[in-house]
């Protein structure tokens, strides 16, 4: 487990990029970044803080300092479960959760690394199934899941159980307002183009 | 009491227990819920993940389609319940949501309809007199560790339910069926959520320390309303046998399972034949109502 209170050594590399990414972080999140004081409740509190190398505070510190894309390759980006305590629990009314939302979405628009266990292609599996059934379809967000990343055989053992007890559906979910669904998915990638 | 009532994807896959148990709970006890007709997915974490407007049209889809069936909302699953609080409070607190929503969805939509979770609905509109006059069976004392995880409780000035940090509402409902409600420290711990696939070697730490912790306060079951936090705490249950070599045998059972089967409903009306811990002790514990 990383010490929460020493050993936060920064590295700034120079060749940043045109536009910052704090300043993006504003823009997308309305959050003010200078309002954090370090007091390390966000940590304290992260359920994978002990795992990440980086924890939520120090990610809030980067901030500050306006670093680069290195930013973007951050453990925690990846590991952050969305559980929004940093949120909840920070004195200057931060939306961490947010800011890490944030740049979850500048790292898949600027190509970075997708990390362990590959959460943009799950976020993409699951969200492809949504779009073409209005639902999600676990059978085929698994399959893709898997096909891409590589892990075929994790919990397989446990496929005949959750066939047997039906607790996946086989076949793909019917009765939803697809239309509807295929509008707001071509409307917002319309305005995501339009927005670069 | 009649609602629209969404049941949420996981209800016609990994959480067909939790949909079965709520309409059973709900017609026992004279609660009518009808579907909107096309409901959709709420877009989930992966929706709030990859875009703003996307993780805030989604669920608007369906909540505009309540709107106009003039009813109040009820959702029962913790994650699409979070999801549509988040979208009515970002649409009614800006201005440029809103337009980007109705630009998104072709609706103008206010945010005005009311969502409710069906733990609300069982509190506030029922009651726990009602519930209490209702029962054919006591928990008779069983040790039960209440646990809401994260997206009913947070972000509070969104979903207004209970306490962010100490939540009572689910220690109520066991208290009102004759269970012993346990004071415990993990009641909003993590469970790892969406990253059960992606990273279950988090998931399996997070839930073995709740798991854990719930055996350490003496539970003899932990009962839970979302269907992430029941999937990740039963099954990843088999991982931390296989990776760790801890056997916690605890199950893991939807409140509306555990308020059923005080109701008189059979065991198989509530999904319980579902659950991959067995919850064998649970239904041991239970006698019939003097």
């Amino acid at each position: 487990m990383p010490s929460l209170v020493t050993d936060m050594t920064i590295v700034i590399s120079k060749n940043k990029s045109a536009r910052s990414i704090a300043q993006r972080v504003r823009e997308i999140t309305g959050v003010d970044l200078g309002t954090c004081y370090q007091c390390k409740k966000c940590t304290s509190g992260c359920p994978v803080s002990g795992l990440a190398k980086c924890p939520p505070s120090e990610m809030m510190r980067r901030l500050h300092l306006d670093l680069g894309d290195e930013l973007l390759d951050s453990d925690i980006l990846w590991m952050c479960v969305s559980c929004e305590t940093c949120s909840t629990r920070c004195p200057m009314g931060i939306d961490v959760a947010a800011v890490m939302d944030a740049l979850r979405r500048i790292a898949m628009e600027r190509g970075a690394a997708p990390g362990e266990g590959n959460v943009p292609l799950f976020n993409k599996a699951f969200l492809t199934t949504v779009q073409a059934f209005g639902r999600t379809y676990d059978l085929a967000m698994i399959a893709s899941y898997k096909l891409g990343s590589r892990k075929l055989m994790a919990d397989t053992e446990k496929f005949p159980t959750m066939l047997a007890k039906r607790k996946i559906a086989l076949l793909p979910p019917t009765g939803a307002d697809r239309k509807m669904v295929r509008r707001i998915f071509k409307k917002t990638k319309e305005n995501k183009a339009a927005d670069k | 009491m009649r609602y629209a009532y969404f049941p949420g994807c996981s209800a016609e896959s990994t959480a067909r227990d939790m949909h079965q148990s709520t309409l059973a709970v709900a017609q026992s006890l004279g609660i009518q819920l009808a579907e909107p007709k096309g409901w959709t997915c709420c877009g989930a974490t992966a929706g709030h993940q990859t875009d703003r407007v996307l993780a805030v049209a989604l669920p608007a889809a369906t909540l505009i389609k309540v709107k106009d069936m003039g009813l109040d909302l009820v959702v029962n699953c913790a994650a699409c319940y979070n999801r549509m609080k988040v979208a009515n409070h970002e649409i009614t607190t800006s201005e440029q949501v809103r337009a980007q929503v109705a630009e998104a969805t072709g609706r103008d939509y206010d945010g005005s309809v009311k969502v409710r979770h069906f733990l609300e609905v069982l509190l506030d509109d029922v009651g726990t007199e009602a519930i209490a006059a209702a029962l054919r069976s006591s928990l008779a004392g069983l040790k039960v560790a209440s646990y809401y995880g994260c997206l009913l409780v947070r972000p509070n000035e969104a979903t207004g339910f209970d306490d962010p940090e100490n939540p009572t509402s689910l220690d109520r409902l066991v208290a009102a069926v004759g269970g012993t409600a346990l004071d415990w420290p993990h009641k909003v711990e993590c469970c790892g959520g969406g990253l059960s696939m992606s990273r279950t070697d988090v998931v399996v730490h997070l839930t073995n320390n709740i798991v854990a912790m719930a055996k350490a306060a003496g539970a003899e079951c932990i009962v839970v309303s979302c269907p992430m936090c029941q999937i990740n705490l039963d099954m990843r249950q088999l991982d931390i046998a296989k990776i760790k070599g801890i056997r916690h045998d605890m199950p893991i059972l939807y409140v509306t399972q555990l308020l059923g089967l005080c109701l008189g409903i059979p065991a198989h009306k509530l999904g319980l034949n579902k659950l991959m811990v067995p919850p064998d002790r649970v239904l041991k514990a239970i006698v019939n109502a003097a």
